[in-house]
């Protein structure tokens, strides 16, 4: 049920990011979301690709420090409280979020977020018993 | 003015005399007690009775830092620990760093070539010092210390840091002399000024600056602002610390060095040839009196030339002209010595980093600045990807540098490939300051 998202190191200096997205529209790979983390000196890229082995093969033949992390995708429907439903249950189970970000699913019904947790197993487990939709990668990369 | 005037002005032939007597005794002595002098002076096949007079010298195999540092920590003591009073070392890690002892006669000396010193700048018992070198395992602070006790004045004993309540006790103690690095010494002047402290109404009245590089702009520089005389001391740790030279009030022109206790040479540091005196070359000095830490012709690195024309102090003994080169990539941050290799040992000793950096040197004000720049290995990626892990590893090398080196550096992760990764160690380093 985890979705494999890559992170990519980047350095904060003008063209370091225009970089990383040249080498990925080069490869015809396909970005379903994204976000960037960043400190002072350095921003570590993270996205949701369509072809995440292709990915990682050609940013790192690119010369790219490049990780796999296993994330947790779950669907939410795009209205007031969609997310907070979610945290409700996280928070009472006592599961620590580390970041997530989201996007908006093209039929613009369902909101998808996208959740790193210390410990994924877990959190799936609760969310799958409180009846939330938790997206496989392998749908989330063809969306 | 003298502090000992009988030896400070000793006629040149009473002088060689003496330096050769005293020579062969430490050759002697370190030939018979230390095991690298035995092996290194019969490996060129040379006993000490073979140095008859100071023309024989160069007979001699030089030391070099790296034997110092194959001797760690007591390999070259030539007394036994129970001899020993006081230790003081190099910045570090283990292996890297080098040690330094004194017996209780060789810290007399030390005070006494302090005491020299600072009577040479016109420093007297009436004085009040606030000496702002760090007190600890490098020798300037507590060397300038006992020093400024022999004669009689009252030392503050400052270290470094602490801007704010440097500038408070100058104002408050009212010293007459300060000690610290020239850089240090415009830094406090600027941080007074933002306080609305002019230098110039404090009762300062000379500065004792060394343990860095210091041009004439800097000294300069440093009189205007503060409305004193600016000298400057010579001092190298491994050959005893601050005292071995002194830029005299009268002369002003290189720091004498007090040659009844010290031979000076000038060599070329390819060839290792002995430079004919005046020729720019590197600095190798003889201890002619230490006990604990003697040293034979040690490769000191600092480029500089011998100035034997006699000085209108009256002191007989010759000069060298101050220190603004290295014949080697030795750094000096803000008063602290600081080998690339020592860096690159501090990344290697972290886990998964690649000792892929770039130590970038530059100026923030009047202080030194260090930049170290460190590519993110992929096993430091694949296993610590996250913001927060990167971060801590940043941290480790800031604290490491600190620990080991006492250098406040600041460090950047960079992209794999951004960094020359030319072999050799200069290539490593871009110093943008300009002395």
């Amino acid at each position: 049920m985890k979705v494999e998202q890559i992170s990519i190191f980047l350095e904060n200096r003008p063209g370091s990011l225009e970089h990383a997205t040249r080498v990925l529209e080069e490869a015809n790979i396909n970005i379903r979301t994204l976000t960037v983390a960043e400190t002072a000196d350095f921003g570590i890229l993270r996205l949701i690709v369509n072809d995440v082995e292709k990915a990682n093969a050609v940013l790192k033949e690119n010369g790219f420090r490049v990780n796999k992390t296993a994330v947790v995708a779950v669907e939410v429907p795009d209205r007031p409280g969609g997310l907070h439903s979610i945290m409700k249950v996280l928070g009472a189970e006592g599961i620590n979020v580390e970041y997530l970000y989201a996007f908006v699913e093209k039929s613009g019904e369902n909101a998808v977020i996208i959740f790193r947790f210390d410990n994924p197993e877990k959190a799936i487990e609760v969310l799958l018993a409180n009846k939330f939709t938790v997206v496989p990668g392998a749908k989330l990369y063809e969306f | 003015m003298f502090y000992n005037e009988e030896f400070e002005t000793l006629p040149r032939e009473a002088l060689q005399a003496l330096q050769i007597k005293r020579l062969q005794q430490v050759l002697q002595r370190v030939y018979h007690t230390v095991g690298h002098y035995k092996k290194s002076l019969d490996a060129v096949g040379v006993k000490p009775s073979d140095i008859k007079s100071l023309s024989d010298l160069h007979k001699l195999p030089f030391i070099t830092r790296q034997d110092l540092q194959n001797n760690y920590p007591f390999g070259l003591f030539a007394v036994p620990m129970s001899s020993v009073v006081r230790l003081h070392a190099s910045a570090g890690t283990s292996g890297r760093s080098t040690v330094f002892g004194y017996t209780k006669r060789d810290v007399e000396t030390w005070s006494e070539l302090m005491a020299r010193s600072l009577v040479a700048a016109g420093i007297g018992k009436n004085d009040v010092i606030h000496n702002a070198f760090g007190y600890g395992l490098f020798t300037t602070g507590l060397g300038l210390h006992f020093g400024a006790e022999k004669i009689g004045a009252s030392v503050i004993p400052m270290s470094g840091g602490n801007s704010k309540r440097q500038i408070m006790i100058l104002q408050d103690f009212g010293p007459t002399v300060i000690c610290c690095t020239p850089s240090y010494a415009l830094h406090l002047a600027e941080q007074g000024s933002a306080l609305g402290v002019d230098m110039k109404t404090l009762k300062l009245r000379v500065g004792i600056f060394g343990a860095e590089p210091c041009s004439q702009q800097m000294c300069d520089e440093i009189e205007k602002i503060y409305g004193i005389t600016a000298l400057n001391f010579y001092g190298l740790s491994e050959v005893m610390g601050p005292g071995i030279g002194m830029e005299c009030l009268e002369g002003r022109n290189g720091m004498h060095i007090f040659e009844d206790h010290f031979l000076v040479e000038t060599i070329d540091p390819q060839t290792g040839e002995v430079l004919p005196e005046g020729a720019e070359g590197e600095l190798v000095f003889t201890t002619l009196t230490k006990e604990a830490f003697p040293l034979i012709r040690y490769r000191s690195g600092d480029i500089s030339r011998l100035i034997t024309e006699p000085c209108r102090c009256g002191r007989s003994h010759i000069k060298i002209e101050r220190v603004i080169k290295r014949s080697d990539d030795m750094l000096t941050i803000r008063g602290v010595n600081v080998f690339p290799a020592q860096v690159e040992a501090i990344l290697t000793d972290i886990e998964g980093l690649e000792p892929h950096y770039q130590i970038i040197v530059d100026k923030s004000g009047p202080l030194d600045s260090l930049e170290l720049q460190v590519e993110v290995s992929e096993k430091t990626f694949s296993e610590s990807g996250s913001v927060k892990e990167l971060q801590t590893i940043e941290r480790r090398i800031i604290k490491d540098m600190k620990d080991y080196l006492g250098v406040s550096a600041r460090v950047k992760l960079v992209e794999p490939n951004t960094l020359q990764h030319t072999p050799g160690q200069a290539a490593k380093v871009i110093d943008k300051r300009h002395i």
